[in-house]
């Protein structure tokens, strides 16, 4: 049935940008956003630390999610296996074969790219709910992999894998909780830089076009399968990167750390954040990593059902999110501004 | 009891259990074209539910019978409260109440109950095996019960009027509301009716599994599985397809990948059916028209 199709994407239409200013003060913004970047490595204390490490990970994973469920418009729900099996090739090419971990990282990012493509590739041929199913079938099924005896010379079985965090490199005088900080969000900002390029570029606009009218995709010559194909092994591949970058900040992997809940969780991440929106990745990452300690402060014994509650009530109140909000008070406040601006004798 | 025979046998008894949750799916996806991500934490909150109504004294089949009718409103006012206001929303918008529901039921069976593995009683005579050594008393049992279950989905559908209404409302809403059905109330009802099926399917394959909050979490996956190989815009193929996977989930596992792979067995069949037989067995192939 065609006429459904062609029903517009409404959650996860695009923001109508304009271009963006290309003054002197948009080029002061880019140290900036560095220098504030950078600065919480200096500023608090190593439990901070560790948790906005975290939040900077998580933003990765989600940002690869959000590519292939916000711009393609096709959903996964088993992000977290990707997010596992980059984890976990980092750990075993540290603990097992002695690389650096920088190293290990495009190791990680290929061999969950070659993973995503072959899910992707018998699920997107297909339209529909098939991807979502599979998806969530990979991500009930991966923790039973990672425990199986077959893989235990490497994965250790249910005891995991320990890998040993690294010193910053060249002597400089970081902890290694420092390092790991700035390490990560150097990875993080050149992965949303590109990622933010590849969305503007023709491949990005062909990605919304199959979201939003397939059909018309077609008939314009896209191969569908192919770019859904691709994408989703792309936003593997990113969501994999983070997974790497888990495993060596938190210096351990375990098959219990990569439940299905985690697949949920940074789906969870995805929708409060903002669907479709490259910052929303980042107040996904935040969400995911302070809202549960929030949570078990309100809702005592049921966390969870609180974090249900909240997807709910985003899902009918905020569907496009805190990006989407912050993005409707910009508007306005700038629709003001030109009001106030085009009425003389105010 | 470790014979090819025997294996499937217990993969018919387990094949019941999916065949009856694949059924509960595909009504809801026949229906409104969405995959109910939370039908299984449903099944085991309502299980949880006659765990509580045994424990305070009840006899079982009283428990099972007001069980199912809590099931079937629980399903009811789900529809009309979270979904009929998301009647035109995107997929995205679905799926993300879908996972809410999962998050918020299965957190809840977990608080309310606690997270302990529990044991859940069968009235079936759990002695001697039957039938030569093939069969456990409970195995018999809990197939008769889904087998009943679902004839009576089958009669129901076929020969009441409120079936055939609910059918149409489900094949074609346009029509259906022009001819004076329902549609809205009439997807109401598949939700009870779904909820009510994955409560038998939950009390009936808990003394096996034992109760905890993730009870159906395996059994949800090997019923999206069944429904995909029989098809899942085909209710009679969805429950061939979760009988199949029952007895292939039980050869597999006792000769092919032993039972720590058995998840992964059930992803390899979606793969599987995705790659050779994307319509499923018994299903329609789509053809989508410009």
């Amino acid at each position: 049935m065609a006429a459904e199709d062609a029903v517009p994407v409404e959650v996860v239409a695009a923001p109508a940008r304009p271009d963006a200013p290309t003054d002197s003060l948009a080029w002061l913004a880019v140290p900036a956003m560095v220098l504030l970047a950078m600065a919480p490595a200096f500023l608090v204390e190593s439990f901070r630390l560790f948790q906005l490490t975290s939040v900077v990970i998580y933003a990765v994973a989600i940002l690869g999610l959000n590519i292939v469920t916000g711009y393609n418009g096709q959903i996964s729900l088993g992000h977290g296996a990707f997010y596992a099996v980059g984890a976990y090739t980092t750990a075993i090419l540290m603990a097992s074969f002695g690389l650096p971990y920088w190293a290990t990282l495009p190791v990680s990012a290929a061999v969950c790219g070659a993973l995503g493509w072959g899910i992707g590739f018998p699920a997107l041929r297909l339209g529909g709910l098939y991807l979502a199913l599979t998806t969530f079938a990979l991500a009930v099924a991966v923790p039973q992999v990672l425990k199986h005896d077959a893989l235990e010379t490497w994965t250790g079985g249910v005891q995991g894998v320990f890998i040993a965090k690294p010193d910053a490199p060249f002597g400089l005088p970081l902890s290694a909780d420092q390092w790991m900080y700035l390490f990560t969000v150097a990875i993080a900002a050149a992965i949303f830089v590109l990622a933010r390029n590849l969305l503007r570029s023709r491949i990005g606009r062909a990605m919304m076009a199959i979201r939003d009218q397939p059909t018309a995709a077609e008939a314009m010559g896209m191969d569908l399968a192919a770019l859904k194909t691709r994408t989703f092994a792309l936003s593997a591949t990113i969501t994999g990167v983070a997974g790497a970058l888990s495993a060596v900040a938190v210096e351990f992997v375990s098959p219990d750390s990569f439940s299905v809940n985690l697949s949920i969780t940074l789906f969870v991440g995805m929708i409060v954040g903002g669907v479709a929106s490259i910052f929303g990745a980042v107040f996904g990452g935040l969400f995911v990593v302070f809202v549960p300690n929030l949570a078990e402060d309100i809702a005592g014994a049921a966390p969870g059902v609180l974090y249900g509650a909240i997807l709910i009530l985003f899902v009918f109140v905020l569907p496009t999110g805190f990006a989407g909000l912050l993005r409707r008070v910009a508007a306005s406040a700038r629709r003001t501004t030109a009001t106030n601006d085009a009425t003389p004798g105010r | 009891m470790e014979g090819l025979p025997h294996q499937i046998v217990a993969g018919i008894a387990t094949g019941g259990i999916y065949a009856s949750v694949a059924l509960a799916l595909v009504m809801i996806y026949q229906a409104t074209h969405h995959v109910n991500f939370a039908q299984g934490e449903m099944a085991t909150f309502s299980t949880y539910i006659a765990l509580t109504l045994i424990q305070a004294g009840l006899p079982y089949w009283v428990a099972f019978v007001v069980t199912v009718a809590v099931s079937f409103v629980i399903g009811v006012v789900v529809e009309r409260v979270l979904l009929r206001p998301m009647h035109d929303a995107p997929v995205l918008a679905h799926v993300g109440i879908f996972i809410g529901l999962l998050l918020v039921i299965s957190n809840l069976s977990g608080w309310i109950f606690d997270y302990t593995v529990k044991a859940f009683p069968t009235p079936f005579d759990t002695g001697a095996p039957m039938l030569g050594g093939l069969v456990s008393g409970h195995e018999l049992g809990s197939t008769a019960v889904t087998l009943a279950v679902l004839t009576l989905v089958y009669l129901f559908f076929r020969h009441t009027s409120l079936g055939l209404a609910m059918r149409a409302a489900a094949y074609n809403p346009v029509s259906a509301r022009l001819v004076g059905i329902r549609v809205g109330w009439m997807l109401a009802l598949g939700w009870g009716l779904a909820a009510a099926i994955g409560a038998v399917a939950g009390i009936m394959v808990a003394p096996v599994v034992f109760l905890e909050p993730n009870m159906m979490l395996g059994i949800l996956l090997y019923a999206f599985a069944g429904a995909l190989l029989g098809g899942i815009d085909n209710p009679a193929g969805a429950v061939a397809g979760g009988f199949a996977v029952g007895i292939i989930e039980n050869i597999g596992g006792a000769y092919l990948v032993g039972t720590e792979l058995k998840l992964t067995l059930a992803l390899a069949i979606i793969i599987a059916v995705l790659l050779f037989k994307p319509s499923g067995l018994f299903g329609r192939v789509v053809v989508s028209r410009v």
